[in-house]
Parts: structure tokens; sequence; C-alpha cells
């Protein structure tokens, strides 16, 4: 008899219960299968509508992150020098009274003296409002050194993003071209559309300097020069300009490419929109009447038009052309001034091939395709709908060409402006929310950018009067001083970095550090390993975290609350340490109101729940902050008599109101459960979302599913659960009249000012239309050529050394890591537990290096000694690894001698948080002037050989940082 | 292949000790003289020693050698089995050969039969051993026609050397010493030169043969030609510390010299002392000299037998 | 009994597109966790935290770099990802040179299994398979291998949805594909067919029953599927400032 105990009925384990994974940002949905309270297995919950029921190799191995022997279990007091590791277990009760203390302190003082920043923070929606109802405007999560380019990018365009707020049309798109994405955060959806694509036939195109992951199962690798994608994109606008394959009709139904320019320079509103009395934009249309629709052709400037608001419908609205307004003066329509830009030689396919390392044939075929698969095959799809304006339509016209972007766009000093330039290209193919194409994920579309504004002021109960992040919109929207100096300890919405929507938490240590532009007194980080792979420039940054002040001998970061689950390199640098639960161990909401888990089709929010108990002395971070906020008697968390309202986070998840019927979560509202979006608190919400599997999801009305920014069914649908506040359309920012009026206030107009130094910076940078410009540390494409089609800023001549570093270097997120914590987790760390440097093996050659070989890695910051691999999918002007995988020996409870610290890397060593600048402070952040995202993929190096390139072992010669810069 | 030191003990010591166990039976069936039996007690003593020391040294290869009893139920399909079984069926005949060769007189018909069941018997057991390795097709230096006759061969000049020096240490009488002499003629003139002539072959044989590909080993060859751009893990694992051992081409090409020259020399050396000095003292330590050197080319050979086959996962890995 | 079993007339197998796998190991971790803690399991792991972490895997993912050649069909430089697990043969001698019968084929659906009891750890199993397919465990000193998730496929305790392999339920990219292979029109059957599925080193005769289906042809400028020629309505730069090309375009809001 073979095998006698085979039973093959033997029951996964006596309990299953959903949740929330939190083993990447992508929130899928998981089964916990528990078998005499422990873990038996995690599998992927199929009813879940992010994932579906895969699941990937971290959410699998969630299981042994909750096991990992690096948890922290107790609160942790410094004894020793910081960096050290030396702590004191302490209670919760002294860890609490202490941090109260602290905090206390601040708020009766200086409340800005707290910079709260909590890194890779899934509940925003809640420390955000902490922050507010402190009063500190130094808050953030860790957006700017992550995404924040595509994200604001799509947010002042389109309302929408490809971060997080949008997603290609999987069923129905032909045509995907993925620009600079390796893993992002929508890990498993991404890989069902890619799947779904393949099996539809569709081409999947990978612009990526590196061929991996996708890019592998991709048709045609575009192997990019990184930071050039900007001119890319405009050469095939040039193409669809030049072809004219482009979709006019789309551009002035839903966009703002018709609105008509004010042409008059020097004056204060110059470049802006012109505007009737009313206010409303005004466009030039034919002067005829609908009884007699022959034009007079060609219509003469001043004859044969007239002046319409924009925003009127049956109009045939002009798009080239100058045009008088009433008072005289000239005006053009925007897509004038856009098409002038592009078709001009400068984004031709010749000039642009060197610089991008893209054949100009390539271009001129990519632009065909593109044209081809929107226009000759567009979609028809028989359903009815009516647009924002009342009129119905009987079918709905597709552009099968989708687009996703992600951080190798988003990860360079030029960003914003090639992210907006990829949103006008999409545009220009009729290619936004229509079947087929980029899709928008309820809330989103949202105005183009959102009315909240950042928080400036402190209400008479400490509290600010705005959330501390949100959308800049003019000037005097900005947290800057008196003299328009930086307000926040990270600069983010100063003059240096106005749209710095989501903060800019790279620069806090150094600007902490350097007391620029203020000193602060606590340090409270949540989530974010700032000691390492968080930090750019980590050597020093480390060595920032334990300098001391030399007059008082204090450390010049005074004090450091670091909240972590695990025992990561930035403990080691608290003072004290806040013990977390796992994921498994605690509630947890995933909410509309922050960055909900919808997608195209159907609005979605979730929540974790604790499947088990902690065996530790841990507790959920969001219950401690409320547990402080109390302890602090901040506004919002006491009631009159100085109680606690909140008992926990699972209760002010149900509880708590942020407007009228507006909570955390939006499904099960009211006191019957029986309302969606908004409606009263229900006590037994949570109950309801475990029992659909923790989690809401509200499919959008078939006739509102495409259009989104203009349709009426979706718009009256999202109004209704309280995403927006006005069925009105949502005019899509072709032409970004907000940066304009930044670009005033430094040409010297209005009451808002950059200061002198900033003037030329923000006039620059601030061009409505989008342009390329070579990133600021380096510019690949000025050294190839002579002449830069622009000059490059303050990196000129920053670098003596400039031009001999000739290499790019980038990294990519492994699909099996999630940056530092997978080094903790027995099965990920088997796949890698070192990392290599990948390049072309011409690239190698041409420097003499062999496969294998120990090399060192030269950038102006310092050297790196790291293992070299051959890869012939990489770009051979590009040298990159995985991100996260090198480790600081003595982090994550692994043993001293781990690979990870003796073999693998860290590329951060080498890349810049601020541009060196000269005297005492550092310069600008190494970050997009526009929304200070931080820029890490410009990094520039060489390679230089070693003496033993066989002798194994990783080596780090960072100068130390002596006096400031 | 990983040279394992436990089944290369094995392979050596097992293939010598059958190959001395079969000249013992060889010499009983060819009724030559063979004068006092305590020689060729004590050869079968020391057979049977090699024999279990080398199959001792095999369990120590296994995961769980308590387990070990399970390996003889399978010999319907599995050379191990049978070779587990051949070796356990060797023992009483060795046992009834050592009885009959205490328990004189017999008839010469026993001896011989008994001595012809003894050297089937490891015969049979070392072909079931080369066959454990000749039949497994993912190691190409293995599964071809030379693993068994070379099996076969080692294991007789093994076995002739150890013969020879324990007949002569023991050789009290004219019998015993021409036999000793005639066995170690013939190792020196025919079996040692065709084992390590034949090991040449064999060697000539893996040489020539191509490695699979990356490519053929994936199917990826239908596309173009592949190598590995990620491994599954950057550590070491089993199929990589098991299968994927490679050996420097100038080791390889020392070793064979080594074990080539040794198995075909030593036993002339010997016979050249003989011619020299005759037999003696001197001899005798010449011989088990002679033991020594050969034995360890053997298993330099055994070594080299794992350490230059490659498996075809390896190809997953190149 | 190692004995091979006639062939069933069920093949059980699972079906890999390479065309469509990006390489993201969630398949070989989902497997590891569902064996670990299973009956099957543990996959034992040494120096978990240390200098030199190993355990046990029944699929590994291999990443390959394919460079053109005159032979094959590639046309330009590819990355190719190759999960690696057993194959489930017809005729594999992976049992039949197992001494103790613990290596066996299963008579009604052909999984290849190790029953654990009787595994002695001689490791011939492993040396038999050609694709590398089996590991041992030192712990355990025994020999593991892929089940093909024998005890969920049948498992009547499990949702029928949930009754196959924990590697195809986790792939999000769906390139796993599980299913009957010895039925020419079971579903897996017909993706082969359609997409020229192959076995693995079919020269070894072992009949490998896992199929992969290659990566299609790519459709990037060196294909000749991707030129067509362009109806180009250049402008002629000549005649009109190219931005005044749009005048009188009648659009419609
Ligand atoms: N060179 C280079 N560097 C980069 C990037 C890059 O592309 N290249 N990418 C950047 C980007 S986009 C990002 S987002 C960052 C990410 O980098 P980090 O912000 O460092 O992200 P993680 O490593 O994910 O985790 C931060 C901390 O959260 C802790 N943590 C994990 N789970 C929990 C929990 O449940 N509770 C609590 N309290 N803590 C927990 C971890 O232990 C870890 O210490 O890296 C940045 N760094
Ligand atoms: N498995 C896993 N998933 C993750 C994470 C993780 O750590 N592990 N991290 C999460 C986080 S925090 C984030 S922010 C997202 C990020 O998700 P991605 O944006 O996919 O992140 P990166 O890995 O930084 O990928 C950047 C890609 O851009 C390419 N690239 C670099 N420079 C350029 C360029 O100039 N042009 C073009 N076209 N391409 C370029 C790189 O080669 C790389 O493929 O992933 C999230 N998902
Ligand atoms: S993609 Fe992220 S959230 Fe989804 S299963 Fe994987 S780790 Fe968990
Ligand atoms: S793949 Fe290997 S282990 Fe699996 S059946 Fe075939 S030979 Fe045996
Ligand atoms: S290791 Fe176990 S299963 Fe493999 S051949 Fe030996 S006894 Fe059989
Ligand atoms: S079928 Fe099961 S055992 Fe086999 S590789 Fe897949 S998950 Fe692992
Ligand atoms: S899970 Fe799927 S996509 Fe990922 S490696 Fe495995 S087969 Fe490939
Ligand atoms: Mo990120």
């Amino acid at each position: 008899m073979p095998h006698a105990q085979l039973d093959l009925n033997i029951p996964t384990g006596d309990e299953v219960k959903t949740t929330t994974c939190y083993m990447c940002a992508c929130r899928c949905g998981i089964r916990v299968h528990l078998k005499d309270q422990k873990i038996r297995y995690i599998d992927g919950n199929p009813e879940h509508p992010v994932n579906r029921g895969v699941i990937c190799a971290k959410g699998s191995a969630g299981i042994m992150q909750h096991y990992s022997p690096a948890r922290l279990s107790k609160p942790l007091l410094r004894v020793g020098e910081r960096g050290k590791r030396e702590f004191r277990e302490i209670e919760w009760d002294e860890a609490l009274a202490l941090a109260t203390k602290w905090l206390g302190d601040i708020r009766a003082t200086d409340p800005d003296a707290l910079a709260f920043f909590t890194g890779r923070d899934q509940s925003q929606a809640l420390t955000g409002w902490w922050a507010q109802q402190f009063g500190t405007i130094n808050y953030a999560a860790h957006g700017g050194f992550c995404s924040v380019n595509m994200a604001a990018a799509g947010m002042y365009t389109l309302g929408g993003s490809f971060w997080e707020f949008g997603e290609p049309d999987w069923d129905l798109t032909q045509y995907l071209m993925l620009w600079g994405v390796a893993e992002d955060h929508d890990s498993n959806p991404i890989k069902l559309g890619l799947g779904k694509l393949k099996a539809r036939g569709a081409k999947i195109v990978a612009i990526n300097p590196v061929r991996s992951g996708y890019g592998a199962i991709a048709d045609e690798w575009v192997p990019i020069n990184p930071g050039t994608d900007g001119l890319l994109a405009g050469a095939l606008i040039h193409e669809l300009l030049r072809t004219d394959r482009i979709d006019l009709d789309y551009l002035v139904r839903y966009t703002n490419a018709h609105y008509l320019v004010i042409r008059d320079p020097g004056a204060a509103d110059d470049g802006l929109i012109a505007r009737n009395s009313d206010g409303h934009a005004l466009c030039a249309v034919r002067n005829i009447s609908k009884r007699n629709p022959s034009p007079p052709n060609p219509p003469l400037e001043g004859e044969g038009y007239m002046l319409a608001r924009a925003d009127a419908i049956d109009i045939s609205p002009l798009i080239v052309g100058e045009y008088a307004l009433a008072d005289g003066r000239k005006a053009v329509p925007a897509f004038h001034l856009f098409a002038e830009r592009f078709l001009s030689d400068e984004y031709a396919p010749d000039t642009v091939t060197a610089a991008c390392g893209v054949g100009a044939d390539t271009i001129r075929r990519l632009a065909r395709e593109l044209a081809e698969t929107a226009f000759d095959n567009a979609i028809r799809i028989p359903q009815r709908w009516t647009d924002a304006n009342g009129r119905e339509h009987t079918e709905m016209i597709g552009r099968p060409v989708a687009m996703h972007a992600m951080r190798g766009i988003s990860a360079h000093a030029n960003g914003f402006h090639t992210c907006r330039t990829l949103h006008l290209l999409q545009m220009l193919l009729g290619a936004i929310d229509t079947p087929g194409s980029f899709r928008y994920q309820p809330p989103y579309p949202k105005p183009a950018p959102p009315p909240n504004r950042p928080g400036k002021s402190r209400k008479d109960n400490g509290a600010l009067d705005a959330g501390p992040l949100g959308y800049v919109h003019a000037p005097e929207d900005l947290l800057v001083d008196a003299d328009g100096k930086p307000r926040r300890i990270d600069k983010a919405f100063s003059w240096e970095h106005p749209f710095a929507a989501h903060g800019m938490l790279q620069n806090v240590i150094a600007n902490a550090w350097a007391g620029d532009p203020r000193r602060i007194d606590t340090l409270f980080l949540f989530m974010a390993n700032m000691g390492w792979n968080s930090a750019m420039n980590t050597t020093q940054t480390r060595q920032m975290l334990t300098d001391r002040d030399a007059t008082t001998g204090d450390y010049r970061i005074p004090r450091i609350i670091y909240v972590d689950a695990y025992d990561s390199e930035t403990v080691a640098y608290a003072d004290l340490v806040l013990p977390d639960t796992t994921y498994l161990e605690r509630h947890d909401c995933v909410s509309m109101l922050d960055r909900p888990i919808s997608d195209a089709d159907a609005a979605s929010d979730a929540i974790r729940q604790p499947v088990l108990q902690p065996d530790r002395d841990v507790r959920p971070f969001q219950s401690v902050l409320l547990d402080l906020g109390a302890r602090l008697g901040l506004p919002g968390m006491v009631d009159s008599n100085g109680a606690a309202i909140y008992r926990d986070y699972a209760d002010y998840i149900v509880r708590h109101e942020r407007s009228q019927g507006v909570g955390l979560l939006a499904g099960w509202r009211g006191a019957e459960g029986t309302k969606k979006g908004i409606g009263e608190p229900n006590p037994d919400q949570l109950d309801r979302y475990i029992e659909n599997g923790c989690f809401w999801h509200e499919p959008v009305p078939v006739a509102g599913r495409y259009y989104k920014m203009a349709n009426r069914d979706y718009l009256d649908w999202a109004k209704n659960l309280g995403f927006i506040g006005s069925n009105a359309p949502i005019v899509l920012e072709f032409y970004a009249e907000k940066l304009q009026r930044f670009r005033l206030a430094a040409l010297g107009h209005g009451a808002m000012q950059p200061p002198e130094s900033e003037r030329e910076r923000v006039a620059k940078y601030f061009d409505p239309l989008p342009f390329y410009y070579g990133s600021m540390e380096i510019d690949p494409a000025s050294q190839r050529n002579p002449s830069p089609p622009n000059p490059p800023l303050e990196g000129e001549g920053r670098n003596p050394q400039r031009g001999r570093f000739d290499l790019s270097a980038i990294t990519q997120r492994p699909m099996f890591m999630y940056h530092a914590w997978g080094s903790q987790n027995r099965w990920l760390r088997q796949i890698a537990t070192r990392n290599y440097l990948y390049l072309h093996p011409d690239t190698a050659a041409a420097n003499g290096v062999d496969d294998g070989d120990w090399i060192w890695l030269v950038a102006p910051r310092g050297r790196i000694r790291v293992q070299a691999k051959l890869h012939a999918g990489t770009s051979p002007g590009t040298v990159w690894t995985w991100n996260a995988i090198g480790k600081r020996k003595g982090a994550w409870a692994l043993s001293a001698n781990a690979p990870e610290d003796v073999d693998g890397f860290l590329l951060n060593h080498l890349i810049d948080e601020s541009l060196p600048r000269a005297g005492e402070s550092p310069g600008y952040a190494n970050a997009d002037p526009v929304t200070g995202q931080a820029a890490w993929f410009d990094l520039r190096v060489r390679i230089e050989r070693d003496e033993a390139p066989s002798h194994p072992g990783h080596r780090i010669d960072v100068a130390a940082r002596g006096v400031a810069a | 292949m990983r040279p394992s030191f436990s089944i290369i003990c094995f392979t050596t010591l097992s293939g010598t000790g059958y190959g001395l166990l079969f000249l013992i039976g060889i010499v009983l069936v060819s009724a030559s003289p063979i004068g006092s039996p305590n020689s060729l007690l004590i050869a079968l003593c020391v057979g049977f020693v090699l024999t279990s020391v080398g199959l001792l040294a095999s369990l120590a290869h296994l995961g769980r050698p308590s387990r070990a009893w399970r390996a003889f139920s399978q010999w319907r399909s599995s050379w191990l089995s049978r070779e587990g079984i051949a070796s356990l069926v060797t023992v009483p005949v060795m046992a009834a050969v050592g009885f009959a060769l205490c328990n004189p007189p017999h008839g010469r018909f026993t001896l011989r039969a008994l001595g012809l069941l003894l050297a089937a018997c490891c015969m049979v057991t070392v072909t079931c051993t080369a066959r454990i390795y000749s039949s497994l097709p993912p190691i190409r230096a293995w599964h071809n026609r030379f693993t068994l006759p070379g099996y076969l061969l080692l294991g007789l000049t093994g076995g002739a050397v150890w013969f020879c020096a324990i007949v002569a240490s023991n050789a009290a009488d004219a019998d015993s010493v021409s036999l000793a002499y005639s066995i170690l003629l013939a190792n020196a003139l025919v079996i040692a030169p065709a084992s390590a002539l034949f090991k040449r072959t064999y060697w000539r044989h893996i040489d020539a043969l191509t490695p699979i590909t990356t490519a053929v080993a994936t199917g990826l060859d239908r596309l173009g030609d592949a190598s590995s751009f990620e491994q599954p893990h950057t550590e070491e694992n089993y199929l990589t510390r098991e299968m994927g051992f490679a050996l420097a081409r100038k080791h390889s090409v020392s070793l064979r010299a080594l074990a080539f020259w040794t198995v075909l020399a030593a036993p002339l050396f010997s016979v050249a002392v003989a011619l020299m000095f005759g037999g003696g003292l001197l001899l005798t330590c010449v011989l088990w000299l002679v033991v020594f050197a050969s034995t360890a080319a053997i298993l330099v050979e055994r070594w080299l037998f794992f350490a230059e086959a490659t498996h075809s996962v390896k190809s997953y890995y190149n | 009994m190692t004995m091979l079993p006639t062939p069933s007339a069920k093949k059980l197998g699972l079906v890999i597109d390479l065309d469509t796998c990006v390489g993201c190991h969630a398949c070989a971790v989902a497997c590891k966790e569902w064996n670990d803690g299973g009956q099957f399991g543990p996959l034992p792991d040494s120096d978990p935290y240390g200098a030199q972490p190993d355990g046990v895997w029944f699929n590994r993912v291999h990443s390959y770099n394919v460079l053109p050649t005159s032979a094959g069909s590639a046309t330009s430089a590819m990355t190719v990802h190759f999960p690696r697990s057993c194959l489930h043969c017809e005729t594999p001698a992976c049992v039949t040179v197992c001494p103790t019968g613990a290596s066996y084929k299963r008579a009604d659906d052909g999984i290849v299994l190790v029953d654990e009891d009787k595994c002695i750890g001689c490791q011939l199993c492993a040396w038999a398979c050609p694709y590398g397919a089996r590991e041992i465990s030192e712990q355990r000193g025994t020999m593991q291998k892929c089940t093909l998730c024998v005890d969920r496929i049948y498992n009547e305790t499990l949702d029928p949805a949930d009754r196959q392999p924990a590697c195809v339920m986790a792939c999000p990219t769906r390139a796993r594909h599980f299913g009957d292979l010895g039925d020419p029109n079971s579903d897996i059957s017909k993706l082969v067919d359609e997409r020229d599925g192959y076995a693995l080193m079919p020269e070894f005769g072992y009949q490998p029953v896992n199929r992969y289906l290659p990566p299609r042809a790519r459709r990037d400028g060196n294909s000749s599927a991707a030129s067509k020629t362009l109806t180009d309505t250049a402008i002629d730069p000549q005649k009109l400032p190219p931005i005044l090309r749009w005048i009188d375009r009648a659009l419609s809001r």
C-alpha cells in the first residue's frame, strides 16, 4: 500500500479570518487560516476586488513576518549613546507619560517644534488629523520621497493620477505603455491586468532602462536613458501633431486646451486664462449660427470668430490662432501654445534620439502605433450615458491606448513636468477615462487640483485651521514667513518646492540637523526607516542623527521618538521606541479619506481586524496615538471633561466623523447600516465589514463607468457618496494656469512674491505647459551634446568632475521584497540575501569588468564596493540594483555575518539629499523644484576597478559630514 | 556531482572487497593448489570487512539510516535495492566458503561450487552498484556503457592487490606463493592495465560529451541562447551543492594522471621488486604499499567519478 | 511501489505560461507556505537568519537572458522567467530507482509523491530527476518534492474553487494552469495545443506531463508584424505655418 498515511481531506485549519494584507501598500484581501491559534496558512481572498484571490510572494510570506524574531516586544528607552542600540525596557505607562511630557511641553510653547512624520503610513486619515489637532504644520508621510511627482502632476492635471488613483482599462486596452514601472503599489492588480492583456494579445511596451519583471513580458522594450522620458513623450507628441493624429474633439470637450490664454508679456495676467467679467473662462468660436454652418474660411483675426464661455456647449471652439479680447489684448488658445512648443525641432525625434537613446525611427513607429490603436481601432460601446451638461449619448467611444507610469518618471527632478507631458499625450489621444484607456478610480476624479489647502495657522484651541497637507493653488497658500522663507521643517510648500503636496520627509533630518529653516525639539517618526533605506545620503544621515551641538553638547536633533514593529536600523537612533503590533494583531482602516483601494469600476475601502492577540507587550500605534492625544488633551480627542472620547482606533474608525455623516469608512453607515458614503456612525459597522471579508465595494453605475470627469451618471453617484462636492464637470488641466500664477509672482506680480533668490527658479519651473529639462544634478542630454537643450540648473559647475560620471545608477523594487522589511523574513531572504550591480556586457567590457567582479561604484559623494553582474537587459548607459536588500549589521535580528551586510549594499549612500551649496546650510533638496519629489534616479556614477576583484566584501567610503555641506 | 565521502568510501571499499572475494571464488573454482587455507580465510575475512565497512559507509549517506532495511523491498525496479539484496546474499555465501575452508576435507566440487557462487555474487553485487549510477540518465558521465566495466575492472584490480598482499603475508608454503605470484602477474599485466586504460577511455568519453545548454534544458532554444540572469536564490541550495559541483580542469587533469599511473604502475612496480629481490619481507612490504597506493588511487578515481559528473540540473543554473 | 503503474488516462499536471510569467516568486512562496504547514511539511530551513540561509523549496523561479541566434525565433534580447518544479513525468526514473518504495507514482492520476515514512534519504531519486525537482531535507533526512498539492486538489474540506494547487491559486498573472493533460479536451490540453506547449528535455524519455508555453513572438521594431507603413499626413512646412493647419477644423463641444 503506497503512502499509508496519506489523508487527502485534512482541513486547512480550524478557523479562517479575513483581513487586509500589509506586506505592501497594495492592500489585498487575505484569508488567514488558523490552527490551534497559530497561523497555518495565508492565501488570497477570492472575493476581494483588489486581488481576486491571488497573492504575491510577500503576502504568502506574511506568516514569517508575523513570527519574525525581529519583532519588538516592549517599549524601549535609550540608555547608551544614540545609534548604539543600548536600551532599557520600560512599561507602557512610563513610555506614554514620557512622550506626553515631551509633546505637552512642545505644544505649550511651539507646536511646530514637533516634526511628526509617518513614513509608510496607511492611516494618514488619522495621523494627519492628529497632527492638525496637535497644531503642528510639520507633518507628512513618506510621499515626498516616493511618488509625489506622479500624484501632484496627476492631481493638478487630471484630478486623478497614475499613482494610486487610476489604472489602465485592463479589459479593453489594446496597447499599454508602461513608463518606468517595476512593481508599483498596485502590485497584484497590475499583474492580474497584464495577465489579461496577454490572454487577449494586447501589445505591451515597456519604457525602461532595464528589462526585467513586467518589461520581460512586454512586446517591446524601449531602453531609455534615465531622466529623458519627457523628451521621448514630447517627441511622440511632436509626431502626433505633425501627422495630425490627435483627438481635438476630446480636447475641447474635456480639457481646457481651447481656453484662451492672455498674451500680454509683462502684464500681471500674462499667461492667465482670459475670463469674462463673471470669471468664466473664454474661448474663441466660429462666428456662425447653427443655421449657417459654413465657416468663413480662413477666419481672419478679429473676424469670423467670437468669444464665448469656454464651458458652453454646442459650440465649435477654435484651438489655434490669435484672438482679440474685449479689452483689445491678444489671446491664444492654450493648444496653440502647446502645439508651438511641441512642434518645434526641440522635440523632433531626430533631435531627442541621442539624449533618449531611442532611435528616431522607433519613436516615429511608436507614435504611429499609438495613433493607429487609438483612432483606427477605436472602441464603440453601445452604452447610453448622460454628460455633465445633460446631453444624452448613445455610445461610449474608446481609445484603447493605456499608459501607466510610476517612479521611473517620478524619481527624477524633472518628473512633474514629464508626468504632465504624459498626461497631455494621453489627452491628445483622447485616452483618459474612455473605454480602453487610463481610467480613474473613485473617489477620483476630483477637481484638478482639489480644493483643500494645507493648514497654515492655529485656531484658539491650538489646532491647525486645516490638515497640514493639501494642494497649493496660489502663492497665498504657501507656508512661508514674511521674508518668503520656508516655515516647514522640510521646506515643503515653500518657494523652493511650492507643490510639495506630500511633504518632503527625505529632508527633515538634514534640515533639523542644520537648523534650517529652524530647529525642532522632537522628531516623531512612525514606520519610516530613515536610518537606512528611506534616507538619501544614508551614511551622513546616520551621522546627523547622532551629531551633538558643539556648544551645548546636546544632540542637534534633541529627541527622537520612533514607532516600529520590528528592529529596523532606525530603532537604534530613537530615544524612545514604541513597539507596534504586527498587521495581524490590530484594527486598521483603508479609508476613502486617504488612499482607498477602489478600482475603476467601484469604490472600495477596507479594514484590518486582529486575527491574533499579541503575545508581547506591544500596542497598535493608532490606538497609542489616540491615547497620547487624550493625555495631551488634544481637541477632538477629549470631551469637555477631559476624558478620552475614543476607546481605541477601532472605536475611532466607527465613531469619528470628519464632517457630518462622513467618517473613515464609507460602507454600512447610518444607524441601521443601510447608508453608503454619508450617514451617521453605525456601531456595528466593523462587524458588517468583517462579514463581508473586511472590505466594502460599491460598483460605479454602468452608465457612469467612463468619461467620469464629465459623466453625470458618475458625478451624481460620486456626489451622493460624498466623494465630490458638486456634479459639475471636472475640466482636465491641459494648461495648468495654477503654475502660471507662481511664475507671475516670480516675475514680480501680486502680493506674495518669492524672495529674490528664488525668482529665477520659480519662473523657470512654473511653466503652465510641460517641458523637458535635464535633471538638476546631472544632464545626460548635455553630456552627450555639446549644447544642451536647456541649460541645467545649479548643478552646473557644482561638481568639478562633472562629465566624468558617465553612467546613471538606479534601483528597482524586487517583486518578492518590500523595502527593508523582507530581510527579516526567513523565506523571502532566501530569494535574495545580497544584491548585485547589474550592468550591460558592453558597459562591463568598456570598464574592464568581468561578471562577478567586485568593483567600486563612484559618485561625487563617495564610493561603495559592490559586486558586478552582467545583464543584457540593461541599457548600456545605466547600472542598477535591487532596492533595499543591503542591511546594516545589528538590525533585523540577522546574524552579524549576514550577506545583507557583508556583501549586499544600498545605493542610498551615494545619493544626495540636498545639493551642496557653498556656505553653512545645505542647498536645495535634491528634488523636483515643483513638488519636492526626491530625485533618487538622477544619480550619476562611474565604475572603477578594484585591485582584487575576486575578493568579496562590500565597503562604504563616504566622507563624514564635517561642517555643514 | 558532489563527491560525498561516504559514497566514495562505499563504492571503493565495497568494490575492492568484492573484487577480493571474487578472486577467492575464482581461485576456488580454478581448483589450483591453494596451499594452506589460512591465506584464503584471512582474505575472506578482509573481504568481509571491506565490503561491510563499505556498506556501512553507504549508510552514513542516508538521511534515515535506521530505515535502511526498507531498501531491500524494491528489487523489481531499483538497482540500489538489488545491490542491497545481492550484498546481503553474498554474506551467507562468504560464511559457507569460510566454513568449508575451515572444515576440510571437502570434496573439490563443494569448494568449486561455493567459489563459483561467491564469484557470481560478487560480480552481481558490483554490477548492481555500477548500475545504480549508470541507470541515472541525467548524469551522462555515468549513464553510459563504460560505467559498469569500469566498476568491475577497478574492483578486480583493487581486490587483486589486496589478495596478493594478504597471501604474501601468509605465504607459508609454495602453493600459496605461486598463487600470489600468478595473481600478481595477472593483475600487473592484464587487470590493472586494462582498468587504467579503460578508465582513460572513459575519461575521453566524458570529455567528449557536449554539455546540455541552458537553452536546451529550458526549451528556450526555440527562441535563442539562454543564460542565467538571476538564480532563484542568491545563496547555495541543495541542488547547487549536490549537483552543481564543478571541478577545475587543471585539478582534474592532475588527479586523473595520478589515478591512472598509480593503478597502472603500482602492481608493475611490485612485479619488478619481486623479479629483482624475490619474495620475502621486502616484497610483502611493497605489496602492502601497493595496496595502499592502489586503493588511494581508486579513491581518487572514484572521487573524480563523482566530481567530474555533471547533472542536467546544472544547466538550469548556468 | 516503485514499479511504474500502467499509465493512467488521467494525467494531472501544470502548464506554465512563460509568455506571461513576470518572475514574481509568488508561486514559489505560496508553495513553501502551503506545504510547510501541511502534511508533506515542514519544509525546513537552515541558518534562516544567518550567513547561509537555505531551505527546501518545491518550486524555484529562475530568470534568463535570451539572446537571438540564427536558429531561434527571438528577434531581440529577452528576459524570460522560468519557474521549475516537478513535472510529474509519466516514466520517471526518480520512481524506479527508489529502493524503498517511498517514491511512487499514483496509479489513478499520475502524481509523483514521496512517502516520507518510507524514505531513507538515499537521494538517488534526486539524482535521477533531470529537472532538479527533488530536494532532501537535511533536518528531516528525507526527500521532498512538489506534491501537485494532492492534499488540496481532492480536499473535500476545501471549497471546490480552492481545490487547486497553491501555486496556481497564488499566481498573480495567472501564468500557471492546472488540469488533466491526459484529456485532450481539457482546457489546459487545448491551451497547450494552441500555444505549442512543450515538455522539458524530452530526450531523457521521462515524458514529463507538465508543459511550458513558450514566450510569444515579440511585436517590437524588429518583428515583421510591427512594420506597417505610415499613412503620413505630415505637414508641408513650406505651405502654411504648421500650427494653422487646425484653423478651420470644426470641432464640437
Ligand atoms: N535607493 C533607493 N532608495 C529608496 C527608494 C528607491 O527607489 N531607491 N524608494 C524610496 C521609497 S519610494 C520609499 S516608499 C521608501 C521606503 O522605505 P521605508 O520607508 O524605509 O520602508 P520600509 O522598509 O517599508 O519600512 C519602514 C519601517 O516600517 C516598519 N514597519 C513595518 N511594518 C510595520 C508595522 O506594522 N508597524 C510599524 N509601526 N512599523 C512597521 C519597518 O520595520 C521599517 O522599519 O524607500 C525609499 N528609498
Ligand atoms: N514588491 C514590492 N512592491 C512594491 C514596493 C516594494 O518595495 N516591493 N514598494 C512600493 C513603493 S513604496 C512604491 S513607491 C512603488 C514603486 O513602484 P515602481 O514605480 O514600480 O518602483 P521602482 O522599483 O522604483 O521602479 C522604477 C522603475 O523605473 C525604471 N526607471 C528608472 N529611471 C527611469 C527613467 O528615467 N525612465 C524610465 N522610463 N524608467 C526609469 C526602473 O528601471 C524601474 O523599473 O512600489 C510599491 N510596491
Ligand atoms: S501585493 Fe501587497 S498587499 Fe497584496 S498580497 Fe502582496 S504584499 Fe500583500
Ligand atoms: S520531474 Fe523529476 S521528480 Fe518529477 S516526476 Fe519527473 S523525474 Fe520525477
Ligand atoms: S531518497 Fe527516499 S524517495 Fe528518494 S530514492 Fe531514496 S528512499 Fe526513495
Ligand atoms: S503544485 Fe503544490 S506542491 Fe507543486 S509547486 Fe505548486 S504549490 Fe508546490
Ligand atoms: S507566480 Fe506566476 S508570474 Fe509569478 S513567478 Fe510564479 S508563475 Fe511566474
Ligand atoms: Mo514608495
